[in-house]
């Protein structure tokens, strides 16, 4: 599998923040189609930044971001909403959209200047209902539905705008255990039926070591990143946080209150 | 999409039913002219009274024309302004865009012949002060767009907008207060409202710039769309931000700012209207929503305008009060009720 060799996202070098505050720098890696990758990290450290950085809504500092093979500031916004799509942690400004309407809006890089839904569109909008389960709910509006309905609904969004990397800021906070796996098990099997990559900042790091491809951990020095398994290893997780309040147990991939 | 049918079905009805609502404000007025009369009047016929043609050729169909662009162009720069702002209570005038236009009238009908000490109104033509209100509320409206950039709280985008109609209105009467009684009468007529008297010319203007502001709306049909999930989306969603926010505005400020050059300031309209199309068309979609809410205001400006008329009666009420009356109960109304506007 040839195209599975290649690079979706490349990160050399990164670094990220607002105007002359560094908020972290010297972050590398790469991910390929059809990852699922989880980017761990205490609060402050700049997960959400650096999401919103590879996401092109804020300038890198230095460093290169490659996307698909070409530099992320030199593709068009046009260009890259094919490429990239995106969850954030924001609400949908109105919420008296339909569930089908806001999961049709995915489909906007292909339309017409008037938005028509072609046969294909329609095709890929019923796909997304399908994998995230709201087929039932496709005429309820977007104010109607839980918070873990209404998460399924954005993910599903991305979906529809079928590009080959997904960026997703928190996308389980706010919803119980239950449905935080639920979300989470989607975004693999989007990531490995369909051939996505998927990136995703999260506090759930218990999650993310068995659902995860890749887990990215921010620490403010060397940013290690690789499997799950060898980071447990390494024992990264340990120096995650300080040990007198928090202790990683390496053999069940969990965390315990330091006694 | 499901309910597309449904769609069609109201539309075939808010055509019929503004087509109705012409017809009744061209036959009522402080003439009564008997609607068989009318009617052949309007087919060409010469009615009994010579007079009649003239009625209603001269100032009744114009003046409809008039509502009907008012209507229009008012409702659709509210949709658009909720859209962009985000914002269920945003409307040209709650935003201060109509106390910009307001400013711009009044500098140029009592601020003028203060500053150059004569009275220069001959060579001010309606032209001009449609510029000039025109001016002030695209000042008005970049003012709250830079505001909104930097205040995402939307309670406090409101409450600077009606510091901005605060500002104005003082600012108004300081001209006021130094203007000649003849300069102070002008404006306040204007500031009254009114879609008669409008010449076959003028109307030709207004008419080419809400359709300039039409024209510019259907493009933005798109980015329109993608607004509704929120700036960061909507650029995601290969929007470009500032080229689209630009058109919408301009569009507004043209709609806004046109009619209210021309009208006078018409209060609730562009407000309530959005959200009384929602009421029939329960979607967000603007491809369905544009000549919804252009229908249902050009509707509601005729029906508001034969109110104005009192029946049988050589008064005609300011227009502005009467949309006034209809408009604030609305809005109050969908709060009570929904307890949320939403948008």
């Amino acid at each position: 599998m040839a195209h599975t060799e290649k690079n979706i996202l490349s990160i050399t070098d990164l670094s990220i923040g607002y105007g002359t505050k560094t908020v972290t720098k010297g972050i590398n890696f790469n991910l390929k189609a059809g990852m699922l990758c989880g980017i761990v990290g205490v609060n402050g450290i700049g997960k959400s930044t650096l999401l919103r950085t590879l996401g092109g809504f804020q300038p890198k500092l230095s460093g290169d971001i490659s996307l698909n093979g070409n530099p992320l500031e030199k593709i068009s916004t046009t260009t890259l909403s094919k490429e990239l799509s995106v969850v954030l942690t924001e609400q949908p400004a109105s919420k008296n959209l339909t569930v089908q309407e806001l999961i049709a809006l995915g489909r906007q890089p292909y339309t017409n200047w008037l938005g028509t839904l072609t046969t294909e569109d329609k095709q890929q909008i019923q796909a997304s209902l399908d994998a995230f389960l709201l087929d039932e709910l496709r005429n309820n509006k977007c104010h109607e539905l839980s918070d873990g309905q209404l998460q399924r609904v954005l993910v599903a969004r991305a979906m529809a705008q079928d590009t080959s990397l997904i960026l997703l800021d928190e996308p389980t906070t706010h919803l119980d255990l239950y449905h935080k796996v639920q979300i989470l098990k989607m975004l693999q099997e989007l990531a490995h039926n369909q051939q996505k990559t998927i990136l995703f900042t999260t506090h759930e790091i218990e999650l993310a070591i068995q659902l995860c491809d890749r887990i990215l951990i921010l620490d403010g020095k060397e940013h290690p990143f690789g499997d799950p398994c060898q980071l447990i290893e390494q024992k990264h997780f340990d120096r995650l946080f300080p040990s007198e309040m928090v202790q990683f147990d390496g053999k069940t991939g969990s965390f315990k209150v330091s006694k | 999409m499901h309910g597309s049918r449904t769609y069609r079905f109201s539309f075939v009805l808010m055509v019929l039913a503004l087509l109705c609502s012409w017809l009744l404000s061209i036959s009522s007025g402080s003439i009564t002219i008997p609607f068989a009369d009318m009617l052949s009047t309007l087919f060409g016929e010469s009615p009994k009274i010579a007079s009649w043609e003239y009625i209603i050729w001269d100032y009744r169909v114009p003046k409809a024309f008039t509502s009907i662009l008012v209507g229009a162009g008012l409702a659709l720069s509210g949709l658009l302004m909720q859209t962009l702002f985000r914002n269920p209570l945003a409307g040209p005038f709650v935003l201060g865009i109509s106390s910009g236009a307001s400013l711009g009238a009044a500098i140029l009908l009592m601020g003028t012949s203060i500053l150059a000490g004569y009275t220069s109104l001959s060579f001010l033509g309606d032209i001009t002060l449609s510029i000039a209100a025109s001016i002030g509320s695209f000042l008005v409206l970049l003012t709250v767009m830079i505001v909104a950039q930097r205040v995402k709280d939307t309670m406090a985008l409101l409450i600077i907008g009606l510091m901005f109609g605060s500002i104005t209105s003082a600012i108004v009467s300081v001209l006021a207060y130094f203007s000649s009684a003849e300069d102070l009468q002008r404006f306040n007529f204007w500031s009254f409202g009114s879609v008669g008297n409008l010449s076959v010319n003028q109307l030709l203007l207004l008419g080419s710039i809400v359709a300039i502001g039409v024209v510019l709306s259907i493009a933005s049909i798109k980015s329109l769309n993608a607004f509704l999930l929120g700036e960061n989306y909507a650029q995601s969603l290969g929007v470009s931000l500032k080229k689209s926010r630009f058109t919408i505005i301009i569009a507004t400020g043209l709609l806004a700012g046109g009619i209210t050059a021309f009208a006078g300031p018409i209060a609730f309209v562009g407000l309530a209207v959005p959200h009384l199309t929602r009421q029939i068309f329960d979607t967000m979609e603007h491809k369905v929503l544009i000549p919804a809410v252009m229908l249902y205001g050009a509707i509601l400006m005729l029906l508001c305008d034969t109110l104005a008329q009192l029946p049988n009666s050589a008064s005609v009420l300011p227009i502005n009060a009467i949309t006034s009356l209809v408009g604030a109960p609305v809005v109050i109304w969908l709060l009570v009720r929904k307890r949320k506007m939403m948008f």
